[in-house]
Formats: structure tokens, C-alpha cells, sequence
């Protein structure tokens, strides 16, 4: 992919693409009651409070728990096949995010990866994974 | 329960080449003729597609004021949604007829996307849509490769869904591929891949398409057209929108959804003489079968083996050809609730299940986002 358009954040999600210009993936923690979630949110999943949510840096390590590779794109400009999944962090959240680093197909569910970025707009980042080296 | 569906319809299918309004008119007229009905007897209106207001904008089009709407947007199981509350309607006492429609001309306006509809305060939008993941099409995918990992099941098995669904649609002269050929599994495998495992063979048809349920109290159904054909129960779970919020995805909301309806019902699985379920994509169905607790979790695959759910296997499942090779105008819950009730009246010809007296639909929207499950019986 070339540099990515990435998304204007929100008051919620400002702080989290802010961090990925540090190359800090973050996930939100509550301090009432330790849930950890993501996507970010005004309030915790949890245990509903909306003042208790912090931000935690994500160890950048994960589990595979299902894939999939991507063969006729939404959009034209990207480039075919790529991967898809869901990575399981070891925070606990799952997120979706891109596989790198291998061929499209060349994946298993259980597979360990860590965080890798691809560049964006404005110095940001999308966070993505790759094989443990 | 006390109301009753009276009136059922299609409009036209396939490539039409008309506007969706054109198509609902057809799918509401064809639904109350069906019935013995006319548009002054009815007196409410759910529906979805037809713009910000989908209900008040077809009931302006057909020119009727309504007592009671639901617009309400669950995706392609939200007929099944309004059938529901159209019966709560009904037994409340606020309408007393209610026409249950949805038409889409998406074939026709090319209007379907790859990547579909995120809206962009979603966090989806942030969170999601910049890895450009095909929407719904590589959640299933992904719910796919679990499945088939999890329970050491092969591509091959998974098939079986779509030949099926084949074998039904060349029975209904409806059916967008009734005049096509059988499939093999080679077929299904060997078709274009599009989001692994899921080749386009995996996937629904793009069509156009629609229908009208109508829904009227029991007692006033007694002396109508057709014979009645009872909703005996309803369910639903809404579960998620993110590809992420969801732990195991070979679980869905259909769990509950079904339990609920088949209490309310009274009936247990061995009622059921035929099964409308959602077939967006060949792994909708082993999954949401499971999940209805009609096997065990990883046994839908042998379940569904040996011809069983074919046309003339012990347990009739989406009968009409299903979204796999009948119609798939993008939400095709309607379809289902039209289908369940002509086999339930026997109006179904070759691919007709004999002395069918129980009926389920089950609808699925989204991501397996909505899960509504409508039981249908013959009126006793």
C-alpha cells in the first residue's frame, strides 16, 4: 500500500492515533474495574462508568484467531491479495487488523505475531502483524 | 399468539430494470390480492429500503395513512423482526392488517459495494474500514476459517450448501438459476476466489427482488382467501457490528433467537418440517444450524450430508433455492417468511414438502449482527 488516508480521530479516539505517530499502539484500560477494550469508547464496556478510562501501551503481541485473504478489493487502487484477521492482543481485546510479512494464504489461526506499522498521513500509522522473527 | 399471515408474494425477480418503489407496489398489491385483500384494508405498514422515512414513504406511494409503522433497519433479518411486532401490534389492538414488505433493484442499479455501508461516525469506520476488509463478506470468511480449522472439516463438505441449495432452485421456476445446471463440489471450489475459503460459488446471488408478507388477526384471517398459516412464535437476539466484539465466531445470536421462539411456540426441533434459513454464505447455514441447536457444535457438516437437506432428504432446508441460487435482492428475510408460508399452504409444486405443518424462518443482517426467528404453522 502507498500512505494511507487514515481517519480524522474524535474526541474518544484523538490520543489513540496520536500515539501511532510514536508507533504506540494503545488500548483503553478502566480503573473502576480493569477492563480492557478497544475499539475506544466513552464509557467501559465493563462496568459502564465514564470517567474511569485510561490509556495502556499494548505489548504488540497477539494470536491469530481467524484470517482471511482478500482477493477483489473495495477499492481499486489496493493491491490483491492481502490478509485479513483478527488478532487476539495478549491485553485480551481482539482487533482487526492486516497480516504482513508472508504470502496472502500462508497463515494459521494460532499463529503468533507481533505489531508492525504501515505508514499513514500525517506521521500517523496503521497498526498491523507479522510473523514473530 | 392471535394473528395469522394471510397474504403472501413476490415481486418480480432477477434483472428487472425498475425503480424500488415499482417493485414494492408490485410485492404489497400481489401480497393483499393473495389474501382477498385491498389497499383500504390496510391499516399498517412496515418496511425498509425505501429511503430516511421507508414506511411513511410507502405509505405516501401507495396513497394509505397508516395506525401503526415500523422502519426499523436490522439488516436482511428485520422482516422477520416486523412480523414480530406486527403480531405485538395486532394483539395489542393498534392495526388490525399490516403489510410486512422490502424490494431492492440492486442488480439492476449496480448499487451493491464490496466494501459496504460504514458509516462514518461508526467506529468501524476508524477501526476497521482502513484495513479494507470485503463487508459482510471476509467476516464470514473469517467465521468460515475457524469453523472448518476448529472442527477438522474440509472446503468439500462445506459445498454441500450451495449443490443444495442448486438442486432446490432448479425446482422453482422462480429461482434465478432454474434453468442451470447441477453443481459438484468441484464447482464450488474451483469457482473465483473471492475471500478465502469463500469463493463467489460460497456467496449469494446479486439480484433483484423482493416480496409482501400480510398479517391480520386471527380472527379476521378465518374467512379470507387462503387459508391462514399461524405465526406460533418469535425470537431475536441483536449481537454486534464490529468484526471484533464477538469472542467466538462460530456462535451466533441464532442460539437464542431460536430458543425463545420455540418456547413461545411449543415446539421442540422435531416439529420442525421445514427449515428458511438465511444462506448468505454457504457457512451462514452449518452455523446458524448449530447455533439453533439442531446439532451439536461441528456436526452441521455430517448433519447436512447425504442429500438430507435436498430436495427429497429428511430435512427440507431453504427450499426455495435460498439466497445461494434462488434470489438474494440483499436482504433476503422476506423471501423467507414468502416461501415458508407457500410450502405450509402446499403451493410449492415440485419442490413441494409433503404435509408440511410447521414452518421456521430464520434470519440473519449484518455481520450475523441480527438474529430473528419467525415459526410458522398451519392454522388449526
Amino acid at each position: 500500500m502507498s500512505e494511507l488516508t487514515l481517519p480524522a480521530g474524535d474526541e474518544i479516539t484523538a490520543d489513540w492515533w496520536a500515539a501511532t505517530v510514536e508507533r504506540r499502539l494503545l488500548v483503553q484500560e478502566c480503573r473502576e474495574c480493569g477492563t480492557v477494550q478497544h475499539p475506544p469508547r466513552a464509557l467501559c464496556t465493563g462496568c459502564g462508568h465514564m470517567d474511569g478510562l485510561g490509556w495502556r501501551d499494548a505489548s504488540g503481541r497477539g494470536v491469530v484467531d481467524s484470517w482471511t485473504a482478500v482477493y477483489r478489493s473495495p477499492r481499486p487502487d489496493a493491491e490483491v491479495p492481502y490478509t485479513i484477521a483478527r488478532v487476539r492482543l495478549a491485553e485480551g481485546p481482539i482487533v482487526l487488523t492486516r497480516l504482513v510479512g508472508s504470502d496472502a494464504e500462508d497463515w494459521e489461526i494460532g499463529a503468533e505475531v507481533v505489531l508492525d506499522w504501515l505508514p499513514g498521513s500525517e506521521g500517523r500509522a496503521l497498526p498491523v502483524f507479522r510473523r514473530e522473527a | 399468539m392471535s394473528a395469522a399471515i394471510v397474504g403472501v408474494a413476490e415481486c418480480d425477480l432477477g434483472v428487472t430494470n425498475l425503480s424500488v418503489l415499482t417493485l414494492q407496489a408490485q410485492a404489497v398489491t400481489r401480497a393483499l390480492a393473495d389474501a382477498g385483500l385491498s389497499l383500504s384494508d390496510v391499516d399498517g405498514l412496515a418496511t425498509t429500503g425505501t429511503g430516511r422515512f421507508p414506511a411513511t414513504q410507502l405509505g405516501d406511494y401507495l396513497g394509505i395513512e397508516t395506525k401503526w409503522s415500523d422502519s426499523t433497519f436490522a439488516g436482511g433479518s428485520v422482516y422477520e423482526l416486523m412480523v414480530a411486532r406486527a403480531v405485538q401490534a395486532i394483539d395489542a389492538g393498534q392495526a388490525e392488517t399490516i403489510v410486512v414488505s422490502f424490494a431492492s433493484n440492486q442488480r439492476s442499479a449496480r448499487s451493491r459495494k464490496l466494501g459496504g455501508v460504514i458509516e462514518e461516525h461508526t467506529p468501524e469506520a476508524q477501526f476497521e474500514s482502513p484495513y479494507d476488509p470485503l463487508q459482510p463478506i471476509s467476516y464470514y470468511a473469517m467465521a468460515a476459517q475457524q469453523y472448518l480449522h476448529r472442527y477438522g472439516h474440509d472446503r468439500a463438505k462445506l459445498a454441500e450448501v450451495a449443490i443444495a441449495a442448486r438442486e432446490w432452485a432448479r425446482l422453482n421456476p422462480a429461482a434465478y438459476r432454474f434453468g442451470a445446471d447441477s453443481l459438484t463440489v468441484e464447482d464450488v471450489l474451483g469457482a473465483r476466489m473471492i475471500s478465502s475459503p469463500l469463493t463467489a460459488a460460497d456467496c449469494c446471488l446479486v439480484t433483484d427482488g423482493g416480496g409482501a408478507v400480510v398479517v391480520t388477526s386471527t380472527e379476521r384471517a378465518r374467512d379470507l382467501a387462503k387459508p391462514p398459516i399461524e405465526v406460533l412464535g418469535y425470537g431475536e437476539r441483536s449481537t454486534n457490528m464490529s468484526m471484533t466484539l464477538v469472542d467466538d465466531l462460530t456462535v451466533t445470536g441464532a442460539r437464542g433467537a431460536a430458543a425463545d421462539a420455540f418456547a413461545r411456540a411449543g415446539i421442540t426441533h422435531a416439529d420442525v418440517d421445514v427449515l428458511e434459513v438465511y444462506d448468505s454464505f454457504t457457512i451462514s447455514v452449518p452455523l446458524t444450524l448449530e447455533s439453533m441447536g439442531f446439532c451439536g457444535p461441528g456436526e452441521a457438516l455430517d448433519f447436512i450430508a447425504d442429500g438430507r437437506i435436498r430436495p427429497g432428504g429428511d430435512f427440507p432446508l431453504d427450499t426455495s433455492g435460498g439466497g445461494l441460487s434462488y434470489c438474494h435482492p440483499g436482504q433476503f428475510g422476506i423471501l423467507l417468511l414468502v416461501e415458508a408460508v407457500r410450502q405450509l399452504r402446499g403451493e410449492c409444486g415440485d419442490r413441494q414438502v409433503a404435509g408440511a405443518e410447521v414452518a421456521v424462518a430464520q434470519g440473519t443482517g449484518g455481520i450475523f449482527s441480527t438474529h430473528n426467528t419467525i415459526v410458522l404453522g398451519v392454522g388449526r
